[in-house]
């Protein structure tokens, strides 16, 4: 039996091995980067929280255009509650995830009437018709332009400890701990039955509501669930850079979540991650040594388009083909060294 | 067994539904006793599978009502229906596919499992959890299909599909179960089994609504059957007079696919 006693410690302990050692890792990690590969390091990590997002509102099986704007939402009002209302940045970076939450509660209305191909083209309307209000809205919103100079997380400094968020390392630590707790949650829900509950409106709804789920009512949830999140990412991004305006949402935005996703392969919690760093890691490292950085669209393209050829279940697949591969190349050598003794 | 109550527990009153210019359901009424197995039949294109999507709340009937324990329940929507205790199965195997066994039962728990969001979130739900995973595995038990709750649905054979699909349904504790054919595809063997666990579930307290096209089978177990032809109702008796009625006979030679429902049976 794979569930013995012992046997599940020892793979639980293996995990949280894993995971102090992922850890360690990432707190040395910002100290080996120049100052601009910490700046990116900061929006790696916040597309991490973006990407994870999405990939909840995907297990229903339903895929949106509009999680960027949704992001934008939160960045939008966490912005505006600090600049305008005087809201402390981090009570409104959680406000800003509830007011995307809510956008997203009001749009499943019109929008969980369509599914599939339909709730796709409805979730990207839905999208550009907030960014046409940014745009059109010069108040509150700044209109084309956005907003500018939004106030950065305040400084902690109570005597002996002074942490100045202005500084890429500081606000990197910031956000992998909202990032990490944030992750935490979602994959908390994935693992619960309401994660359960999720892959089998994806699989059969029909069977789903005729044994008493209302479909409409979890496809809500975990647009809203994943809207939240998007949200923080949103606030994150906007108290970071300190300027938000309609573009940085745009649809051109919303396709690299997806190639994120897909390239990552979205079968598992860690696949979008693994998704996002890998192509992250390819586009400024790599092709930022190779001048090539502005061709990302195109490179991306190329990149979405070999892995739904070679690899359509994301590099996620690659790990146990990996790990298959190391074994056999252990056992094979140690196999024939034994029959040559 | 447990003596038949007078009282519907699920009744149509004049039910109509149409597509298009198609009148599937036509004007058709019906009750079912509480505590019965009974059986809908007809020849292929009916209405029987159209019946029952309206009954359980996918399609709103163009006209007509269905009451359930006396409650209107006309347009309802099906998650609310199932809540209520009417649960149905399908035509064929509608199944989780990418599941295991148990966890098909599992979301067929559904009803049985609440727990809040929070408690989800921090794993306070593991008591009701528990006890939601125990009932399922014993909702496998009852079908024999216990030593399968691991495997993949997508690895069982047809029969065990068809059964775990009522385990499925079962598991939501319904008051009545509309079964759409559920003996299609089995053998003799099989056929027989899923007879007997058709009649222990009403001895559970089930009142079952059946459709299905092996006569053989409909007549040993239903109590009372309603015949529909184009989409109406044609007789409706115990099987001792349905088999012999004139109209229903004709009704069935008048349609290729009554042969082949007749060689079968
Ligand atoms: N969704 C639908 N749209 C159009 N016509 C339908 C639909 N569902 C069923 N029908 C038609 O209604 C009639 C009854 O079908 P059905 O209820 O499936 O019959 P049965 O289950 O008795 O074989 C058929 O002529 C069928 O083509
Ligand atoms: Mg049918």
């Amino acid at each position: 039996m794979p569930g013995t006693g012992t046997g599940k410690l020892v793979r639980r302990i293996a995990w949280q091995l894993r995971l102090v050692f992922l850890f360690a890792v990432l707190a040395v990690l910002p100290y080996l980067l120049s100052y601009s590969q910490q700046e990116i390091a900061v929006l790696l990590v916040i597309n991490v929280l973006l990407v994870s997002s999405y990939r909840l509102l995907t297990l229903t099986g339903e895929w949106s255009l509009g999680h960027v704007v949704i992001m934008g939402v939160g960045a939008y009002a966490s912005a505006l509650l600090a600049k305008r209302l005087g809201v402390s940045v981090p009570v409104s970076l959680l406000l800003g995830g509830g007011i995307a939450a809510a956008t997203a509660a009001v749009l499943s209305f019109p929008l969980f009437r369509m599914k599939g191909f339909y709730f796709l083209i409805g979730s990207f309307a839905a999208g550009e018709i907030i960014r046409l209000i940014w745009k059109r809205f010069t108040e509150p919103f700044g209109g084309p332009k956005g907003l500018k100079r939004i106030d950065a997380f305040p400084d902690i400094d109570i005597g002996f400890l002074s942490i100045d968020f202005f500084e890429p390392v500081n606000y990197y630590f910031l956000a992998l701990v909202v990032v990490s707790a944030s992750l935490f949650v979602l994959y908390r829900i994935e693992r619960s039955r309401i994660g359960l509950t999720f892959h089998a409106i994806h699989w059969q709804d029909r069977l789903a509501e005729s044994v008493g789920i209302d479909t409409f009512r979890y496809r809500t949830l975990a647009f809203v669930i994943a809207s939240f999140f998007a949200g923080i990412a949103g606030g994150l991004y906007a108290h970071y850079v300190g300027a938000v305006n309609p573009t940085r949402f745009g649809v051109d935005q919303m396709v690299y979540v997806l190639v994120w996703a897909i390239v990552g392969g979205t079968a598992t919690f860690h696949g979008p991650i693994l998704g996002v760093v890998v192509l992250t890691v390819i586009n400024e490292i790599v092709l930022r040594a190779l001048g090539l950085d502005t061709a990302r669209p195109l490179i991306y393209g190329a990149i979405l388009i070999l892995s739904v050829l070679y690899l359509p279940n994301g590099l996620e697949s690659l790990a146990p083909r990996v790990r298959e591969r190391v074994r056999r190349w252990r056992s094979g050598p140690a196999a024939t060294g034994e029959g040559a003794g | 067994m447990n003596a038949p109550d007078e009282r519907p527990i699920l009744e149509a009153r004049g039910l109509t539904r149409r597509f298009g210019g198609l009148v599937a359901v036509d004007n058709f009424s019906f009750s079912v006793r509480e505590g019965a197995i009974h059986g809908l039949i007809g020849p292929n294109g009916a209405g029987k599978t159209t019946t029952f999507n309206v009954i359980s709340g996918f399609y709103a009937p163009t006209a007509g009502q269905v009451f359930f324990r006396g409650l209107d329940i006309s347009g309802r929507k099906t998650s609310t229906l199932a809540a209520m205790g009417l649960v149905r199965t399908f035509q064929g195997s509608t199944l989780f596919q990418e599941f295991s066994a148990l966890d098909n039962v599992r979301v067929g728990r559904h009803l049985g499992a609440r727990a809040r969001f929070l408690s989800r979130l921090l794993g306070t739900d593991r008591s009701s959890e528990r006890e939601a995973d125990a009932k399922a595995l014993a909702t496998l038990a009852f079908f024999g299909l216990e030593e399968l709750a691991d495997e993949p649905v997508s690895n069982l054979p047809h029969g065990h599909q068809r059964m775990l699909g009522m385990a499925v349904a079962l598991a939501a504790e319904p008051r009545v179960m509309l079964l759409d054919e559920p003996f299609t595809g089995m053998n003799p063997e099989e056929t027989r089994r899923m007879m007997a666990l058709v009649r222990r579930i009403r001895d559970r307290g089930v009142t079952v609504m059946l459709v299905e096209h092996d006569m053989q089978a409909v007549m040993n177990l239903c109590d009372i059957i309603t015949v529909m032809n184009f989409g109406a109702l044609l007789v409706e008796g115990v099987p001792e007079v349905v088999r012999n009625d004139p109209a229903v006979i004709e009704a069935y030679l008048g349609s290729a696919t009554a042969n082949g429902a007749n060689d079968a049976a």
